[in-house]
């Protein structure tokens, strides 16, 4: 507790605040405009980690992660096209609320469960990821190496369509992760005698090529010739009989989408899904839905945000990260040397507890801000799209340049930008190559690790209880298509795993 | 033989994975261990893992695609999957990025960028010349200035900041 109100002292500076209501605009504004979504705001903007200290970096980032959530359901109401995948669901009832001219409405059912599901996900940060890393200080290199593993697994098998290209995306990661010299004799691998190799390749020039120039030139591949015309809309406000449809679906997202959030599964897609279904199955007039039912925008927002702090428990005491944000977020800690596990809630108590106390900072900051500022916002729909993706191979080549100011860096950002181009065309997810790369170097060492413990036996990397339950539930999830398929074809097309009662 | 290629350029995928997968073994085969290995596991085992990995892979997918299974290309606010790739703009934007590379170390940044900035806006479809010069211009010394000066980032200013 007191650590909380030591972070409120560090985060209410106004030098950090400042840098917290700098994240929040312009995770909105990014969230809201196409094309750009947070993980790839966040990586855009690693560059200023080489100029900045940690605390105020990170407060504008975790500004940036709840801000773009919030700004990608502006696009979702307004224009039918969610910016990011958190907002999906939100399009299916939001933007009819929007043609009936109840957009309003939605906007501010949109931002109000925000606000709530953050604050309420935020809490349940401050109550259970000191818990966690607590008891995360015990685990050794076997268990590391398990959750790790898990990682790969679910974000290969959870997310996507296709898991042959979800692997293969992973394994591009993994690949991209093995240049440079090995950490631990220093032999050098997939270098081929170049020195500009042998440090490796920068993480942030990974994540600026897979998000910044491989969506970009994507895109400018496919551009959309003819503008979409965003439905026109006053200030957000909501009526009392709103308030009444409302108030329990922003209370039940966080508990749907805290949990979904810190397990890697993808991070807000499959639990605003949830969401939607619980709302729509719970709600007294069924026939309002489809065509804009209040209900399947609060419920979805409040677990998107939710789930969002989920995502950060996860980071913070495992040093895991379970969606693209927050793959990149870890990139960040890295630059600075920090690295995320449980650890982090000793060594560096200060900087998680500004962080944290600068969520509930940035969400009150959101809500007060953008409340009002929503017209403003939906004007930026209309940015002319050749200078928003000029703009960003612009700051992707700041970006990689600053790490070393040297050239190579962009050749080898344009070559991983091309690799992302391809990987959008045919279908291979983003997610899991930025995985691999980061979590890749790291799991070889957790792995090596505790084969040598155990003198090179292969029982060393399962001689724990976590490490045998975390391959159990490895197990569970790469048969589990298996199963479905012998099931036959009885079984409902959606048996999703029940989770719901996890939450505290 | 043409069309059925096109219909199938996803074994394109298949093929670079083909050659990362050898490329990652041939290398990892030719670091030695028997010297400065500390553990039972040297460097060699992941890329072994991760190489093989690949080739299967590569396989896989390849008898996806062949069974008619097609990667699902990825959607997004300003993109029409309807009509058909736009390979021109693609390579008018790899120009734009490929004569920041060339030209950062020679000209610096102010210049190299605003080169990126108006060519890829031109790329993109944007015709108002003159303007983009100017956005290109006031963006590219912006960041400088606020880069070099203000976070300690550097950039080569080049000639032209050598001028103040």
């Amino acid at each position: 507790m007191q650590q909380l109100l030591d972070g409120f002292a560090t985060a209410l500076t106004p030098t950090h605040l400042l840098f917290a209501a700098i994240g929040v605009l312009l995770g909105t504004a990014i969230g809201v405009l196409p094309g750009i979504g947070p993980a790839m705001a966040v990586a855009l903007l690693l560059p200023i980690t080489y100029g900045m200290e940690p605390t105020g970096a990170f407060i504008m980032f975790a500004g940036i992660y709840y801000g773009g959530m919030f700004g990608g359901s502006t696009t979702s109401i307004l224009l039918n096209t969610p910016g990011e995948s958190a907002a999906v669901v939100t399009a299916i009832e939001g933007n009819p609320m929007a043609r009936r001219g109840r957009g309003a409405q939605a906007l501010a059912a949109a931002a109000i469960g925000h606000f709530t599901g953050g604050i309420i996900g935020t809490l349940l940060i401050v109550l259970l990821a000191p818990f966690v890393a607590k008891h995360a200080v015990d685990i050794g290199a076997p268990d590391f190496f398990a959750i790790m593993v898990l990682a790969f697994i679910a974000v290969t098998s959870v997310l996507g369509s296709s898991r042959v290209r979800g692997v293969a995306s992973l394994l591009i990661g993994l690949t991209i992760g093995l240049v440079g010299l090995d950490e631990m004799t220093g032999q050098q691998r997939l270098t081929f005698g170049s020195l500009h190799l042998a440090d490796g390749i920068d993480v942030v020039v990974v994540a600026v090529a897979l998000f910044a120039v491989g969506e970009a030139l994507w895109v400018a591949a496919h551009l959309r010739r003819k503008a979409f015309s965003p439905i026109p809309v006053g200030r957000p406000w909501l009526s009392r009989a709103d308030l009444r449809r409302t108030w329990k679906p922003w209370l039940r997202g966080p508990v749907i989408g805290f949990p979904f959030g810190a397990i890697p599964a993808g991070g807000a897609e499959i639990p605003t899904f949830l969401s939607y279904v619980t709302e729509k199955r719970l709600s007294s007039n069924k026939d309002e839905w489809g065509k804009g039912a209040i209900e399947g925008v609060a419920g979805p927002e409040s677990t998107a945000s939710a789930s969002a702090a989920g995502t950060l428990v996860t980071m913070l005491t495992l040093g895991l990260p379970t969606t693209a944000t927050a793959a990149v977020m870890l990139a960040a800690f890295q630059q600075y040397g920090i690295q995320p596990g449980p650890l982090l809630f000793q060594r560096e108590s200060g900087l998680v507890w500004a962080l944290i106390a600068s969520l509930f900072i940035g969400l009150t900051l959101l809500l007060v801000l953008n409340l009002p500022l929503a017209p403003l916002w939906a004007k930026l729909l209309r940015i002319p799209r050749p200078y928003l993706y000029a703009g960003i191979l612009f700051f992707a080549s700041v970006g990689a340049y600053a790490v070393n100011a040297d050239v190579f860096d962009l050749l080898v950002m344009f070559v991983i930008g091309l690799l992302g181009l391809a990987m959008r065309r045919y279908g291979l997810p983003i997610l899991p190559a930025i995985i691999g790369v980061i979590l890749g170097p790291a799991a070889e060492q957790q792995m090596r690790r505790a084969l040598q413990l155990s003198d090179g036996s292969l029982t060393g990397l399962v001689n724990t209880p976590l490490s045998i339950a975390v391959y159990v539930v490895i197990l569970v999830i790469l048969f589990f298509p298996l199963v479905k398929r012998v099931a036959g074809r009885r079984t409902p097309p959606t048996p999703l795993p029940e989770r719901e009662k996890v939450d505290a | 033989m043409n069309a059925w290629l096109k219909e199938r350029s996803e074994l394109g995928v298949c093929a670079v994975l083909l050659v990362l997968g050898v490329l990652v073994l041939t290398d990892a085969l030719r670091i030695p261990t028997d010297f400065a290995q500390r553990g039972p596991v040297g460097p060699k085992a992941v890329p072994i893992v991760v190489g093989t990995l690949l080739l299967i892979v590569a396989v896989l997918l390849a008898r996806d695609v062949l069974r008619g299974g097609r990667g699902e290309a990825e959607g997004g606010e300003d993109i029409d999957l309807t009509a058909p790739a736009d390979l021109r703009t693609v390579l008018l934007l790899c120009g734009a990025f490929l004569a920041n590379a060339a030209l950062i170390g020679v000209v610096g940044f102010p210049i190299s960028g605003a080169v990126l900035f108006w060519g890829a806006a031109y790329a993109l479809g944007s015709r108002s010349l003159v303007r983009d010069a100017w956005i290109a211009a006031g963006l590219s010394i912006a960041t400088f200035l606020v880069f070099n000066n203000l976070l300690g980032v550097p950039l080569p200013g080049g000639p032209l900041m050598e001028v103040f």
